[in-house]
């Protein structure tokens, strides 16, 4: 039973890895939306106010602020909507296939959401390219870092669409709800905006948005060793990857069930 | 020996009974094809024998494994090829079936040896580097039974595995169907919609309305009809239909633009025929009892209508994906 597990976690995320290298625009797609962007709607936002800088007026460049949130931004989108592939597999016959196979249908769900997990992680890899546009010099220990907190984000938000898109007839139902998870999600992360200097109603919002514990991780990776920027940070990494645990576990529960009920 | 056991097998989807409890069995090694026309129960009666679909009430057991109790038994023990395409066109031949074994277990050290094996049985041994997007219909078809065989499954079901193909690849998939059950010994289950495809069948069981109406070898089932049957063509087809029943007593079954009858004895009922309706038949003719004939009497209709809505059925859906629906 358990080898028979394993083997099915494994071969479902080695397809989901295959028919990723495949996908040649896929690659374009998740380098070009983050460096867009960074480089236009971060410069643009920067120049058209005073970034007021975090407290004690440490002196961060909005870019540099911003750019650990964009990283999270293409996580969170990266993943969510790779569930929908579980629609392409339903409307092309394949889910067939893998659900009147021999094995228990949650190491489906887990087998998928391993596979966007190392996908995003290695988004979250080729990213860091971007970071001089931020002003940022990083160290190959900093992206080490990186790939294991993307892989964690990437794995709980996945496991989240897979549950929405497990239960989904239409690629129209899935995008609107994903949407209308995704978009909130990523307004009230932090990812462009500090918590500290929001009113009061927002940062009650931003509390409860567990891809802000995501950001916030990505932010303790990438400024470990830039002093001045440390004012921005709200938790330490072992208190933001906790929380995100707990997400992962939520998310699990019902992203595991999601093929439970269907023929 | 019985390797599918269906029993008192009951499916309902509200007030509707889509199968109204069937019984019947199934034996090792044989061809067992489910005959009947759309909505009948056919494609219910398979999903719940793959666990695919839960029964109301009733009991089937497959490879000796309880449906409702034991579905993974029963998955490993059965392989699929459905009536839509299910592979993943993105991966090549062998991509496929490496998944497939992976999903049913099959050891790493045999799993090579299999895939080389069910790839020269299909013959696409050559093709087996290629994407499954650039293969032809009866390419895939061909490569979902090589797939279904992978795990060496007791029993194969095939849900109308030649629908949408061409003439030659039908034959063609039916002499590797006969030649499994043959060399391996291994159990078909299909639905078909095509009467000459049935007759390949050891036997066959026509259901109409969720009832099995007929269950037997081909020829018994011809040879129940007796006689032969004789097709006319007339001027006035309801009104002759009227007469012939009135005059000779048997009955006639109006079938589109054509009479059909069963007679005794063919060669002495045609002249009578023409004697007594001397310039209002047009044609006629006779033949012994086919398959067909068989199907009209138990459910009283023709299968030919049926094979045409499936057909346009099955293009409908084609456009619809092209369309990228």
């Amino acid at each position: 039973m358990l080898e028979s597990v394993l083997k099915t976690i494994y071969v479902i995320w080695y397809r989901e890895l295959i028919r990723f290298f495949r996908e040649k625009s896929q690659w374009a797609g998740m380098i070009m939306q983050p460096t867009l962007y960074l480089t236009f709607v971060g410069t643009g936002i920067a120049s058209a106010m005073t970034f007021r800088q975090a407290p004690g007026g440490a002196p961060v460049n909005y870019l540099t602020f911003i750019y650990p949130g964009i990283i999270g931004m293409s996580v969170l989108f990266t993943s969510m909507f790779s569930g929908i592939s579980i629609i392409w597999d339903r409307e092309f016959g394949f889910l067939k296939e893998i659900l009147v196979a021999p094995v228990p249908r949650w190491a489906i769900s887990v087998g998928k959401a391993l596979g966007i997990g190392t996908i995003v992680s290695l988004q979250g890899m080729i990213l860091l390219i971007l970071s001089p546009l931020a002003g940022l010099s990083l160290t190959l220990w900093t992206g080490l870092k990186v790939l294991p907190i993307c892989a964690l984000v990437g794995f709980a938000i996945g496991l989240l669409g897979i549950s929405i898109a497990g239960r989904m007839e239409s690629m129209q139902g899935f995008q609107l709800i994903s949407n209308f998870l995704t978009m909130p999600m990523f307004f009230l992360s932090g990812a462009m905006f500090p918590l500290h200097s929001a009113p009061q109603w927002l940062q009650v919002l931003m509390v409860i948005d567990p891809l802000t514990y995501g950001v916030d991780a990505l932010r303790n990776a990438i400024y470990a060793g830039i002093p001045e920027a440390q004012a921005m940070l709200q938790h330490s990494i072992a208190y933001d990857l906790s929380i995100v645990s707990l997400f992962a576990i939520v998310t699990a529960a019902t992203g595991m069930t999601a093929f439970n009920r269907q023929g | 020996m019985s390797i599918v056991i269906v029993d008192h097998l009951v499916k309902r989807y509200g007030d509707f009974e889509a199968v109204k409890g069937i019984s019947f069995q199934v034996d090792k090694g044989e061809v067992f094809g489910f005959l009947g026309p759309n909505g009948a129960g056919k494609s219910t009666t398979i999903k719940i024998l793959c666990t695919l679909l839960t029964m109301t009430s009733g009991k089937a057991l497959l490879n000796g494994f309880d449906v409702n109790r034991e579905p993974l038994k029963v998955r490993q023990s059965i392989g699929l090829v459905f009536q839509d395409y299910s592979l993943d066109d993105r991966l090549t031949a062998e991509e496929n079936l490496y998944f497939h074994g992976m999903l049913y277990n099959v050891p790493r050290a045999l799993l090579k040896e299999r895939m080389e094996q069910v790839l020269a049985m299909v013959e696409l041994t050559e093709r087996r580097k290629d994407l499954v997007r650039n293969f032809s219909g009866g390419m895939k078809r061909r490569l979902e039974i090589a797939r279904g065989l992978l795990h060496h499954p007791q029993v194969l079901f095939l849900d109308e595995p030649t629908i949408g193909l061409d003439p030659q690849t039908r034959n063609a998939i039916w002499e590797h169907v006969l030649r499994l059950r043959d060399e391996l010994g291994i159990t078909v289950f299909m639905t078909t919609h095509y009467m000459e495809e049935a007759e390949h069948c050891d036997r066959i069981a026509i259901i109409d309305h969720g009832e099995i109406v007929a269950l037997d070898a081909p020829k018994a089932l011809k040879e129940d009809i007796g006689g032969d049957m004789v097709t006319v063509t007339t001027t006035n087809n309801p009104q002759l239909a009227e007469e012939i029943r009135q005059r000779y007593g048997i009955p006639v079954i109006e079938d589109g633009t054509v009479l059909r009858m069963e007679v005794e004895d063919g060669a002495s009922f045609v002249p009578r025929l023409a004697v007594d309706f001397t310039g209002m038949i047009t044609s006629v003719s006779v033949h012994e009892p086919t398959l067909d004939d068989v199907f009209l009497k138990t459910t009283g209709r023709a299968i030919r209508d049926e094979l045409l809505d499936e057909k346009e059925r099955f293009r409908q859906r084609r456009l619809g994906r092209r369309r990228g629906r």
